[in-house]
């Protein structure tokens, strides 16, 4: 036991003898947790529409006016040449192109179905499909308009209809913050344990400090320990920290217990770590460990279901999730457990797997630390 | 020259005699692409959705049916009441429970209205909007078979929509770029400034700089090798785009790699800058990952549009290169542009690499300590 001590000790001193780095495990996260929450967000606002309006009647101004209304259309341009519409999408410099013909008015006027084209920029998918979505609506107001205008008033109440209310328990207004601080925390808390913590070992190993360590009678599992306790303690003071920040900037509001969290990150630790070890026995040089640990990061980080939700990936992707990748179970608990308020019997498969993973990954790491050069 | 051209041999075979290394190098942005051609997806698909019907007749079984048998959704659990909801949406395994009140299919024939609500779980938005909208999706085409066709005639707008660039609505559209963009930055960053502050490490440095070489040609020869393997990187990434996707480029070829040239040269110098800043090689690569891994995911327009940033982050994003680069990339393969489409972009980033080479110039010690 005493061994062990000694070596954290040990670890600790040569973690903060070097000033940048005993200074960036806290400041990187805090900065990075304050400037990049508040940036991300799906919401969609502000989609730039070009208007072509071949029409100009009082039934083509009142649609465009109606969609000038919302919040999500921003009018930007109004022209009459196709190719000029077409030139503003290539440019980005709109979104949405809305081509209304001619005679658009003159077929409402006489009852009939009128059409009206959009074009929109579909790179990105879902961003186009939400867009066709709200413009959808903007029409289908308008419809429902002129269909109560054309109808004497009874008729449209005679016809059957569904009416649905939405809520969104957990998080009323769908604030991505509270969304994303735990997810971004989670994403902090890994990046800095994965690679300190790896990069440490390769490092002895590459300046041949290893050696040292090697001839005295410390135990396989002693040096491994003493490799990943500081690191254990760094991340979760990181934690403790991003949550603080969370609660006093961000408002983020803390329903479950905080000693369950603590708990589930403290495995997470041990798992993340455990790879990273494993990892660095296995590489030669500081170089080798950083292209390893910078595939497995993007990779667990990408699929972990932060920023695109777990329930979307083929079916392999999530087997893999539940075997390989701890970040996936972080992630889900920290919002279980921050924003939810889930209990240990709610999230208890997901802690027993995660324990699984921390001591699968440690014993590998233990496994394939050879004290012979 | 033959000195020089001396130099950059001996780099290149310190790269190729690491093959672990070289593996990994050329393995990272092929399997990259191949995991998130089929994982990253933003859409729903059988989600999970658990059904609290109050009234148990006819219609809502109807409507039950048809949100649970479509691909989006499936059925985790029929609830019994109110008290269960807060229990299954806490086990998350539940994105949204549907709850139709007492006498739906009573209210609906005599009234002509019946209630419903959707309750989502909101700790995930962009899931549970997306979940809301499909349910409210088929719950108006429920609607709509209610009513009857009749309602459907007389005056109405009918939309057609046409959807540029990707009419299929493929995520790979959004995410080579991406990637492309992601990769090369981290990569040559990483590279460059780690090799140059290994030799500062382990003192080899010194023995660079006695040597009749001049500073501005140790550094070039360092930095050289590296161009020429993340060039052949953009080759196979986009290669592995056409074969696996089918998503050829649109524009000039021509055009392409050489901005994808810029675009390097300017990652290489960043690599350059950083490696001048730090002293050992942990701290280039905590810069250099650590430091830049997330602000590059989330601030370039990868994920997440600009739009729809907070009004200071949209100017702010202006000093993360990626941004312009991506905007480049989509130009050229996508839309399918020439250079008067992106010489904005590309002008920034030749501004970029001529401060980041002034500033490593400025920075750069001849002389060790």
């Amino acid at each position: 036991m005493r061994t062990i001590l000694y070596l954290i000790r040990k670890e600790f001193i040569q973690i903060f003898r070097n000033k940048f780095i005993g200074r960036a495990v806290f400041a990187v996260p805090i900065v990075q947790l304050l400037i990049l929450v508040p940036a991300v967000t799906f919401e969609i606002r502000n989609v730039k529409v070009a208007v072509i309006d071949r029409d100009m009647t009082s039934e083509s101004r009142e649609l465009i006016s109606q969609l000038e209304g919302s919040t999500f259309f921003k009018i930007r341009f109004s022209t009459f040449s196709e190719k000029e519409a077409n030139r503003l999408l290539n440019k980005d410099k709109c979104d949405v192109i809305l081509q209304i013909p001619s005679g658009f008015g003159r077929e409402l006027g006489n009852g009939k179905p009128a059409t009206l084209l959009a074009s929109i920029d579909a790179i990105n998918a879902s961003v186009a499909q939400l867009s066709w979505a709200y413009l959808n609506g903007v029409i289908r107001d308008y419809n429902v308009n002129i269909i109560a205008e054309n109808i004497s008033p009874g008729t449209v109440a005679q016809m059957p209809q569904i009416q649905i209310t939405n809520r969104y328990w957990y998080n009323e207004m769908l604030n991505y913050k509270h969304y994303m601080v735990p997810g971004i925390l989670g994403i902090l808390v890994t990046a800095v344990g994965f690679l300190l913590a790896g990069l440490n070992l390769v490092r002895e190993k590459e300046i041949g400090t290893i050696e040292q360590i090697n001839v005295t009678p410390i135990r396989k599992y002693h040096f491994i320990l003493a490799k990943m306790v500081p690191f254990l303690i760094i991340g979760l003071i990181d934690l403790a920290i991003g949550m603080l920040i969370g609660s006093l900037v961000f408002n983020l509001p803390f329903e479950g217990s905080i000693a369950l969290l603590f708990l589930s990150a403290f495995i997470f630790m041990i798992a993340i770590l455990g790879f990273a070890l494993f990892i660095s026995t296995m590489a030669g040089t500081q170089q080798q460990f950083m292209f390893i640990a910078f595939f497995c990061m993007i990779i667990f980080i990408l699929m972990s279901g932060i920023f695109t939700p777990y329930e979307s990936m083929p079916v392999w992707a999530q087997k893999f999730n539940n075997y390989f990748n701890p970040v996936s179970y972080l992630m889900r608990i920290n919002r279980m457990v921050m924003l939810k308020g889930s209990t240990l019997q709610d999230i208890s498969r997901d802690i027993y797997a995660l324990i699984l993973i921390a001591i699968a990954f440690t014993s590998f790491a233990v496994m394939r630390y050879k004290k012979s050069a | 020259m033959n000195r020089f051209l001396g130099f950059v041999k001996k780099e290149f075979l310190h790269i190729f005699r690491d093959y672990r290394t070289l593996i990994i190098l050329f393995g990272i942005p092929a399997a990259q692409i191949l995991i998130f051609g089929y994982v990253v997806s933003t859409d729903i698909k059988k989600a999970g959705v658990a059904i609290l019907d109050l009234s148990g007749d006819e219609t809502t079984q109807k409507l039950s049916d048809k949100i649970c048998s479509s691909d989006f959704f499936h059925l985790t659990e029929n609830l019994l009441t109110y008290n269960d909801i807060d229990r299954v949406l806490k086990k998350g395994k539940t994105k949204a429970v549907i709850v139709f009140g007492e006498n739906f299919g009573r209210n609906l024939v005599s009234e002509g209205k019946a209630r419903m609500s959707i309750i989502a779980d909101g700790s995930e938005p962009n899931a549970a909007t997306l979940v809301t909208n499909y349910i409210t999706a088929i719950v108006t085409g429920f609607n709509q078979d209610l009513a009857g066709v009749p309602a459907m005639n007389g005056p109405r707008i009918v939309p057609v929509v046409r959807m540029f660039y990707n009419p299929s609505l493929k995520g790979h559209f959004m995410f080579v770029p991406g990637v492309i963009t992601l990769i090369l930055i981290l990569i040559c960053a990483l590279m460059t400034s780690v090799t140059i502050t290994r030799e500062k490490e382990f003192g080899t440095m010194e023995v660079l700089l006695v040597s009749p070489l001049r500073p501005l040609q140790i550094i070039l020869g360092k930095v050289m090798p590296y161009f020429f393997l993340s060039l052949i990187n953009v080759i196979i990434i986009l290669l592995l785009s056409w074969l696996v996707f089918g998503l050829p480029v649109k524009g000039s070829l021509v055009l392409l790699m050489a901005e994808s040239m810029l675009y390097i040269l300017m990652s290489l110098s960043l690599g350059i800058l950083i490696s001048t800043v730090s002293k050992t090689m942990q701290q280039a690569i905590f810069i250099s990952l650590v430091g830049m891994m997330l602000p590059t995911i989330l601030l370039s327009g990868f994920i997440f549009p600009i739009e729809n940033m907070p009004g200071i982050y949209r100017y702010a994003s202006v000093i993360i290169p990626p941004r312009f680069f991506i905007v480049i990339i989509k130009s050229i393969m996508i839309k399918g542009t020439g250079f008067i489409y992106v010489w904005k972009e590309t002008l920034v980033l030749v501004v970029m690499t001529a401060i980041f080479i002034g500033l490593s110039i400025r920075k750069f010690k001849i002389r060790l300590q």
